[in-house]
């Protein structure tokens, strides 16, 4: 049962699993770890009418992956190639596959067009392709794929593949995790929990809105098999590991502010207290504002990763910072670096603080804030040294203001170009 | 030189521009929602709802149009980066 050798392995009635073994991967994409390497599953479906290709392998792994097919079709036979991802440790054999089997069909959802363009070049228009949406149907005879899209999980191109009969979801890169073990089955491999949320905390946690989706859409299917792209086939309670999607991007800190209430971070950083009595009075600003929650932290006194968490649940981010050497200090940006695995788009952001002749630290975060796709609704006050009364009473009118965008209460109002 | 006025309804803020500039070029400045890709009209990110005056923007040129379509955008969605305002009139708009 095991791919020992190069063995296809049959995971229901003429499906097989073509895909390669990866044990020595430590490093993933960059941005993840893995103990255990992982697998590149790709598949093999036959039906009356032909046999559909779901996915390939990594470009290294083409040759283990051509073996595996050759056992179980012939490439005259392949009538559907099925791309349900376009990343590279997905694709890496599709070009030659593509030579190998000219006449096959080539099933990718509309965004995925663009990325298939990219990879085949010139090669594209020499093949036939179909670009799919939830519903669409590939058939093979006496039995059907039908394609359910699912939306940046993690790129816009994602999708999973439905095969009717067997109830078995192809599901990309969706429900896997990097993890390396022949025996290929959730209820046979090592322990492989950590691994699968680790992944779904780095590859899908920013996109949890597209997650909460993609399960509704997939839960009602029930799936007896699910084949993803990476680690096990979980064959063994399947629908647990769905439900868990579900749990994973509900909020990871128990909601305190609900409701209508809107939550502000006010993080600061200061050497000579400078910049800390600035954030006091935005603080205090913004406290005067109903319906906004406001908190305030010494990035000091913090570690990255819950205030990651705090973040991702939050409405609204400003930033304190003096400027040293030109830029702003460095727990500032290390915060701000570490937000890739959350989704920032739509919060709102602001920075303010001390500086002594050039002042660059608070525009400089604004423009990161915006490139977070975060709205930055008011210019951040800015302070030669420490502030006198009257420049408090700046702040603590801007933290009000933030308060007040955030809380949807901003009079309308009519501005030139000019002077903005 | 013509004026024209964009109100980005979200926020509730109404900006005086000179023909010829786009949204981009304003909807940051006051912080709308209206948020940024790759800001040279390829990805779609900045896809925008007008909800009045799409006669007083300048029609899309061939690639908006294609990244329009394959966005499936609606008839009254245009993409931020690249509509430009033409003047006389008032836009309003928001994220899509
Ligand atoms: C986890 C992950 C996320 C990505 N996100 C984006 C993205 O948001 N926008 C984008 O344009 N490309 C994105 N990409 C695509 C990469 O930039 C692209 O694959 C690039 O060619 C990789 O370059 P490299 O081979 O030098 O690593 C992403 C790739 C990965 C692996
Ligand atoms: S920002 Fe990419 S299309 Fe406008
Ligand atoms: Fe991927
Ligand atoms: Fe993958």
């Amino acid at each position: 049962m095991a791919p020992r050798g190069q063995q296809a392995v049959e995971i229901a009635d003429d499906v097989h699993w073509i895909g390669a073994l990866d044990p020595n991967l430590r490093t993933f994409d960059l941005i993840l770890k893995t103990a255990n390497g992982t697998t590149y599953n790709a598949y093999a479906v036959r039906g009356a009418k032909g046999v559909a290709v779901i996915d390939t392998v990594k470009e290294e792994f083409s040759g283990d992956f051509f073996t595996r097919l050759e056992q179980v079709a012939r490439y005259e036979e392949i009538t559907a190639v099925v791309l349900n991802h376009l990343e590279p440790d997905h694709t890496g054999a599709v070009p030659e596959l593509m030579r190998r089997a000219p006449q096959a069909h080539i099933y990718v959802s509309q965004r995925g067009l663009k990325l298939l363009s990219a990879l085949l070049k010139d090669e594209l228009e020499k093949y036939v392709y179909t670009l799919t949406d939830t519903g669409d149907v590939c058939d093979l005879g006496d039995r059907r794929l039908t394609f359910v899209n699912t939306p940046y999980l993690h790129w816009p191109d994602t999708q999973c593949t439905f095969l009717e009969d067997r109830r078995l979801l192809f599901s990309g890169d969706v429900f896997g995790c990097h993890f390396c073990d022949e025996r290929l089955y959730n209820d046979l491999v090592g322990d492989f929990r950590f691994s699968y949320e680790y992944y779904f905390k780095h590859i899908m946690r920013p996109f949890k809105r597209y997650v909460l989706e993609a399960v509704d859409k997939i839960e009602p299917l029930d799936p007896l098999l699910i084949a993803p792209a990476h680690g096990p086939i979980l064959r063994d309670n399947p629908l647990d590991y769905v439900r868990s999607y579900r749990k994973l991007s509900n909020s990871y800190l128990p909601n305190e502010v609900e409701g209508k209430e809107k939550s502000l971070l006010v993080f600061y950083m200061s050497a000579y207290g400078a910049t800390a009595d600035m954030a006091r009075s935005v603080y205090e600003g913004a406290g005067e504002v109903e319906g906004v929650r406001v908190s305030l932290y010494d990035l000091q006194g913090g570690e990255i990763e819950p205030f990651v968490d705090l973040i991702e649940g939050a409405d609204g981010l400003v930033f304190g910072s003096p400027t040293i050497n030109g830029d702003a200090v460095k727990p500032v940006w290390d915060v701000l670096a570490s937000l890739i695995s959350i989704e920032t788009r739509g919060k709102l952001g602001g920075a303010f603080g001390s500086y002594g002749w050039s002042g660059e630290a608070v525009p400089m975060i604004e423009d990161r804030l915006r490139g977070l796709k975060m709205r930055v609704p008011e210019k951040g006050p800015r302070v030669k040294f420490h502030p006198t009364e009257g420049e408090l009473v700046v702040c603590r009118a801007y933290g009000r203001a933030l308060a007040e965008s955030l809380a949807g209460k901003t009079r309308p109002k009519e501005i030139d170009l000019a002077d903005l | 030189m013509a004026k024209g006025k964009l109100t980005f309804t979200d926020i509730g803020v109404t900006v005086n521009v000179p023909a010829g500039t786009r949204v981009i070029e304003v909807s940051e400045k006051v912080g709308a929602g209206i948020i940024y890709g790759c800001r040279e009209g390829d990805c779609g990110t900045c896809l925008m709802r007008v909800e009045s005056g799409m006669e007083f923007l300048s029609e899309p040129t061939a690639l908006e149009d294609k990244v329009l379509k394959e966005n499936m955008a609606g008839k009254d969605m245009r993409l931020a980066c690249q509509a430009q305002v033409l003047g006389e009139g008032e836009v309003k708009l928001r994220p899509a």
